[in-house]
Order: structure tokens, then sequence, then C-alpha cells
């Protein structure tokens, strides 16, 4: 089988850790964000991997040949010319206005989620519709358990022409919904921001389409969720299958650390062994690798023999890929620490995401941050509500960041003590 | 030469700028760098040769705190020390006019005042040694600073003849520029300026007369020094003024007090060695000038300084961190707490991986001239940044920040505050 995987453009709404990295690579639990998506599509049987990019990066390119490798999959990149020109933007921009900030800005689950594939798919046509089969298509921000066979199994079942993912929300009338029969799934209509309840369900962002969808895609541009979804609602050739477990739009840094904290609970309900535990350990803490044994040999053995079981450990931090945490530390709940990161003695993590490489200094206290590969942050730092840092910035000993956006390769020297755009 | 020193110590309806501190102890008995307050100012009297006794005087009633200060201050300094009662406030003239044979017994030949709250090097031998010089043994004198101009029209400013010293003009602070030099609020005076203040009360009791009408509080006893007394004198070759160049401050706010700390904690280095912590091997990490009670209790983790006052009984955990603070008697900081610009209330608690953030209330570093600025609780509105304190007995949970709060006595937090007063 074929997916095709709608990247995009810049992720602006993730900056600042998008200007030192393109966003499929920014990694979320430890793992960058595309793997999360390209391991669930293998484990599914799907041996071609399209992604629709508008933007070229050389460290994308490189990374999809690593994980051809590893995975065994072809890996084709789309590029698109037009940067964000995946359909919608364009189709809705030229109509009503709407333009790319409207697009960066995009709220999770705005019309449930969706890029507007119907650029890229026009794009990926001939690779797409290469054997016939049925294909994926997601957007590139989801993360949820990936339910990919049993969305392939829907598929088959109903014999429609598509099938979309939908997941429930609390507040509808903040989302386009999607209105199906109970039984069938059957897709009746879509209701955009409903003021009385009519569903809550939400487009999760997730598709499989039958190669016959590609017959409804002109060559001009065209929204997916405005134009072709409806169309095939009407003739009954739509189907929705409803997530279970959770699902988030990782797309900009307050809910990537939502995000985490669903992932790191659904890990805790099926792979507890994945998690950190010790002393001074709170609730779920993913470290990035578990201590082993503390012989080299042993270290080296455990690199060899385990790691290609456990992907998560992306083969490029394998100098040291163990994080050290010092003494005293309470750490957790709902913390990732990557690759290398050294926690030193006294310090306070909750709910925040430590990429590679970073050092937080003794007696720091940090709540819902993200920090950002190779940052030191100094000795009773104070950061908190939503303070991301760029790649490689450092944090001066004593200071209160309070939801500071850090871009990267800055030294903060003063406290930011209300949230704030730090250039 | 048969010398006098009074203590202008004032009494419960003054200081309220230095509220919620003053609920507790009277203003003059708040430790400054470790020492009540009005204690440099004795101890610099006891210094100089021919000094009889020190008189405190203002209108607090009779207080354990001050009784028991006052018999300790006479061990130590071995010098006759008494508290002297004002029935009412009769002002900074009124007092010492209704105490003048108190003051002269004993033959004093002349007298120091001293305001209780200013802070200084107290340059008093030179003040002998300046009317020394300047050859009439019944002149007064004020001791005088630079300020800078816009700063001298909160304070009493003096005009003086550039070459004799004599003061020619004085006004209190006046609404338009008149002089740099302005009243230390510290004089030299001889029996004679019973004279000069007599000549005010009697003036006062004939307007009382001829003023009928007049509302019954008002007294001719209450005398003030500054308008009454030296506005007159100016001008009559009585009244001299010495300029000092050491360090002086005013301590109207709680603010100023960490400034008056820092101030005497640097003359420390000179005057008391044995009174500035040093860093030991199994002691905390002293930076800069520290004064630590001996019966404090500080983790060797702790890092403390540069000015920082640690009272008795003081438990200061591991990985704490101290910075431009007064922690008074009995408070408890826990575990990774970070205090920087506050003062701690006695036997107030701070739970682990707290921070306690004031802003520093400091005179312009880049002007040599600049005093602490009398600041106003209020600005537009808005409560002023100011360094944070805590009430006696206040509690602030585990993991919050307190930013540029006042907290009253007695309050438990349990959470987050930030630019607030909390009553």
């Amino acid at each position: 089988m074929r997916a095709l995987i709608l990247v995009g453009g810049f992720g602006t709404r993730l900056r600042p850790l998008t200007l030192s990295r393109p966003k499929p690579l920014v990694e979320f639990c430890n793992k960058a964000l595309l793997l999360h998506q390209l391991e669930a599509l293998r484990q599914a049987g799907v041996s071609h991997v399209v992604l629709a990019v508008s933007y070229m990066s050389e460290a994308l390119g490189a990374a999809m040949r690593e994980q051809e490798q590893r995975l065994g999959i072809r890996i084709s990149l789309s590029h698109e010319k037009e940067p964000l020109g995946t359909g919608r933007v364009r189709a809705a921009g030229s109509g009503r206005g709407r333009g790319r900030a409207q697009a960066g800005r995009r709220r999770p689950g705005d019309t449930g989620v969706g890029t507007g594939a119907a650029g890229p798919l026009a794009l990926a046509r001939d690779l797409l519709a290469e054997g016939g089969e049925p294909f994926f298509v997601l957007n590139s921000d989801v993360i949820c358990e990936f339910p990919f066979a049993a969305l392939a199994r829907f598929h088959r079942q109903h014999g429609g022409e598509g099938s979309l993912v939908v997941t429930r929300v609390e507040e509808p009338a903040k989302y386009g919904v999607v209105v199906s029969e109970a039984d069938t799934g059957r897709i009746c209509r879509f209701v955009e921001k409903p003021r009385v309840f009519v569903s809550n369900k939400i487009n999760a962002g997730l598709y499989i389409f039958s190669p016959g969808i590609l017959q409804r895609i002109q060559l001009r541009p065209t929204s997916i969720e405005k134009e072709i979804f409806p169309a095939m609602a009407q003739e009954g050739q739509l189907y929705a299958m409803e997530l279970q477990g959770f699902w988030m739009d990782i797309g900009q840094p307050k809910d990537f650390l939502t995000g985490m904290c669903m992932y790191l609970q659904a890990l805790r309900a099926q792979h507890p062994e994945k998690l950190h535990s010790g002393p001074g350990v709170v609730g779920n803490v993913l470290v990035l690798c578990p201590p082993v044994p503390t012989l080299a040999k042993w270290r080296g053995l455990y690199r060899e023999l385990w790691l290609p079981s456990r992907p998560w450990c992306s083969p490029s931090s394998f100098q040291d890929p163990s994080a050290k945490i010092g003494a005293n530390c309470v750490i957790g709940p709902n913390v990732t620490i990557g690759a290398g990161v050294v926690v030193e003695d006294g310090v306070r993590i909750k709910r925040c995401t430590v990429l590679k490489g970073a050092r937080i200094r003794s007696h720091s206290w940090l709540e819902s941050c993200i920090v950002g590969w190779s940052c030191s942050v100094g000795q009773w730092v104070r950061m908190e509500n939503v303070t991301v840092l760029g790649e490689d910035v450092i944090v001066n000993d004593e200071l209160y960041l309070n939801g500071a956006n850090v871009l990267p390769h800055k030294s903060i020297a003063e406290s930011v003590p209300e949230p704030r755009i730090i250039m | 030469m048969p010398l006098k020193a009074v203590i202008l110590i004032g009494g419960p309806q003054k200081g309220t700028r230095f509220r919620p501190l003053s609920f507790e102890v009277p203003k003059p008995l708040f430790p400054v760098a470790g020492v009540p307050m009005v204690q440099h100012h004795i101890e610099a009297c006891a210094k100089v040769p021919g000094m009889k006794e020190i008189l405190l005087m203002g209108f607090y009633q009779p207080h354990e705190a001050l009784s028991r200060f006052l018999v300790s201050a006479q061990q130590e300094f071995k010098i006759p020390i008494r508290y002297l009662q004002e029935y009412a406030a009769l002002g900074t003239g009124g007092g010492i006019y209704h105490f003048r044979d108190q003051i002269l017994s004993g033959g004093a030949e002349a007298f120091f005042v001293l305001n209780a709250d200013v802070c200084s090097e107290f340059p008093l031998q030179e003040m002998l040694e300046f009317r020394q010089q300047h050859g009439d043994a019944h002149s007064f004198v004020i001791l005088g600073t630079t300020a800078n101009r816009t700063q001298a029209l909160n304070y009493g400013c003096i005009v003086a003849n550039a070459d004799t010293q004599e003061v020619q003009h004085y006004v209190e602070k006046p609404s338009t520029f008149v002089s740099e030099i302005i009243n230390c609020g510290i004089y030299l005076f001889t029996p004679d300026i019973f004279q000069h203040i007599g000549e005010v009360f009697q003036r006062n009791q004939q307007e009382l007369v001829l003023e009928e009408s007049s509302n019954g509080w008002q007294r001719a006893e209450v005398i003030r020094l500054e308008q009454d007394v030296f506005t007159a004198l100016a001008g009559s070759g009585k009244l001299y003024v010495y300029k000092t160049d050491g360090f002086w401050s005013q301590i109207k706010s709680a603010g100023s007090a960490i400034y008056a700390s820092r101030l005497y904690l640097n003359q420390y280095s000179k005057s008391h060695p044995e009174r500035l912590a040093q860093n030991k091997p199994g002691g905390p990490v002293i930076r800069g000038n520290v004064y630590i009670h001996p019966t404090a209790s500080i983790d060797s983790t702790a890092v403390l300084g540069p000015n920082v006052s640690i009272g008795e009984g003081v438990t200061v955990g591991a990985g704490v961190r101290v910075r431009e603070s007064i922690v008074l008697h009995g408070a408890s900081l826990h575990d990774h707490t970070c205090v920087l610009n506050t003062i701690v209330g006695w036997d107030s608690t701070i739970g682990r991986w707290a921070r306690v953030e004031g802003t520093p209330s400091d005179p312009n570093p880049n002007d040599p001239y600049a005093k602490i600025d009398s600041e106003t609780l209020f600005r537009d509105g808005r409560l002023t940044p100011s360094i944070t304190i805590l009430g006696c007995s206040v509690t602030i949970p585990a993991e919050v920040v307190i930013l540029n709060s006042i907290v009253l006595p007695h309050k438990e937090l349990s959470r987050s505050y930030k630019n607030q007063i909390i009553l």
C-alpha cells in the first residue's frame, strides 16, 4: 500500500523550533514527528510513502533516505513549487481573502484537520494511482494511536470511495463537525462551527481513498474538505471511522505539550516498560535512553541488540544516548527528556519536553516548557507557561521566564515576566 | 569635652511606609545588616570620645523589645542608654526641648541629634573637628551630603557659603531647585540651641493665644527643627554644614532597608570583618557581603549573597539561593528555593522550589549622587514593582512564584502571586 503525508510548509506555528529543523524532524516524545507516522504506516503494510512538501530541505531528504534504509520502505518527496500550495489555501485564498497568514494561524482541528489535500493529491496522482490499491492520506501534525490497519479494513468493508477518521471533541462549536450514520458510518454532511449540537465528531486528518477519488480532482487548485468531501458525502461514497484513544494536532507549542501528555499516558497503558521510573520520578516520564547496566560493554550490547527494536532511539543519537539526571531531582509528571540531556542536581521538571543535548542546571524549576536542542538553562531558573527555547539558547542563572518564546542561539540575561517573543 | 547623643526614634504613627514589617517590631529595631537599625547609630555615638550618655527619644509606649534592646546595648557598648518617652509627638525640635534638662544634665557641652531612620557612616568625630576648625565653639553643625538636582527636592536643602560652609539659606522640601546639598538628619548642637527652640516655643504660644479659634490639638510644644529652627538660623552665622562624601541613605520604605543593609555590610569589611560570612569548607557558598547570625542553620549547598542578612535561628535548606535579601529570625527556606530582592518575615516558611522575587529599588548606579527614591506604593493606579515583603509567619507553598508582592502577616498562600498586596 501507499500513503501520502501532507507535510506542507515551514511549520511557522511551531517556531522557534522549526527555525532549526523541518517540522517533521522535530522530536515528539523523543522520536521525530514524521517517524511516528512512518512507523505506523509501515506496520499497516505501507511500502511506499510520499511526502508532500512545499519547501525542500536537505536535512529532510537525508533523514528520509536514512529512514528508507531503516524501515525498508520507499519514501518519495513530492515538492510543490508554490509554498503552502496545498489546495485549500489557494482555493480559499482566491475567493475569500484567506492567505498564508491565516493558514499559519490554523487552530487545531479547524475544520477537523486537513491541509486541503487536493493539490498534493493531484501532484502525486501517478504515484498513488499505481497498483490500483486504496492509499492513505494523512496530515503530518496529527498525533494519535494511528489506526491504519483498522482504517484499511473499515474501508474495504464499506466499499465506498473514501474513509476518514473522526475523533470526538468536547466543544464541537469550535470546529467543523462530521455528521454520519451511527451504524454504517456513512457521512451525511459536514457542518462548519455548528450553533446547535449536531455531532461531536471532527475530521482527524487521516484518510484512506480508493484510486477513484483521483478522478474527482482536477488540475486546478481544489480544497478537499470544502469541495471534494461534500460531493463524495452526497453520493454516499464517504465513511467515517471513529478513533479510539487520544488525538491531538500538535502543530503549535501549547498543543505539542498537551499531545505529549496524552502520548505518555497511552504509553503508560501499552508499553509501561518504556517509561522511566526511579527515585524522584513522578508519573509518566520518558527518558532517552533509560539507564542500562553501568558497564560500557553492556551499554554497547544494549545498543546493538535492543535499539533496532526500539526505534524511538534515532541513530544520530548514538554517541551517548543516555540522559543524565542528577540527585534530588523531581521529574514528572509528563516529561520527555532527550538524548544526551544533562539534568543537574535538585531540578524540578513537570510537563516539559527537553530536547537532545540540553543542560538544565541545578535547582531550576520548569513547567510547561519546550527546551530546544543544546540549550543551557542556568541555576535557579524558573520557566513556565509554554516557554519555548529555540536551539542553543542560553538562559543565565536565576532568571524567570514566563511564556517566553526565544529564537535560536540567543543568550538571555534578563527575566521575562510576561509572555513575549525574544528575537 | 562631655558629650551626649539623642537618637530620634519616632513612634508607632510614624514609619507606616515600613508596613507590614513595622507591625511586629518598632521600625528602629528592624534589623539592618544583622543588627537593629539604631544600633548602628549607638555604636557610632559610643565611639566618640567624651560621650557620656545616649538618649533614645520617641513616643513609643514602653515596649518589651525596646527595653531588652536597651539593656543589651548598654552592656555591649558600656555606656548609659536611656529611653525618653514624649507624652505626644512633639516634632524633631519639641522633643529635645521638652527633655532639655535631661540632655544637659551632667554638664554636656555639646550633643548630637540623629534621626533613627537614616543609615550613614556617621562621621561624628569629623563634625566635631569641623566645628573646631571654624573657631566658633557655639556654632551648630548639620551633616550634609550631595544629591542630584531632581531628588534634592525631597529633602531639606542647604545653601552654604563655599568658603566658610556657613548656612545661608535652608528650606525643607522645596518645590523648585534650591541646592544640591541636602540635610542628612544628623546634627551637632550646643546647649545654645535651646534658646532658639525656646524662641519658637514662645512665638507658638503667642500665636495660639491670638488664634483662640484654633483647633485644640495644636500645641506650642510641637516644634520642627528643620522648618522652624534651621530656616530662622540660616544666615545668622550660627549654623554650619559639614559635607560628607561617605555613604548615606534614608530608610523610609522596606525597600530601602535592603539598600541600607548593603551599605552597612560594605562598611563591615572595615569596621566589623567578623560579622561577614566567609567561604569555609563544609559551609555554604558566600558571594560578596553576607551576614549570618551564628544560630542560623545553613545547608552547605546553599548559595548566599551578595547583600544577604540571615537572622537568628533561620533554616536554609539544600540548594537554596538568596541574593539581595533580608531573612528575619525563625524563617525557614526549604530546599531549592530562590529568594531575590525580598524581605522574608519572622517565622515565615517558603516551600521547596518556590521563587520569591522583588524588584530592587536601588538608586541609579550611574549617578554617584543619586538617592533611593521615596517611592509611592502605587503609580498610575498600579502597584509599583518593588521588593517583595513577606510579613511575619507567612507560608509560601512549594513550587510557586511570588513576584513584586507584599504579603501581610499570618497569611498562608496557596498559589502564585504577581504584583499584588495580599491582605
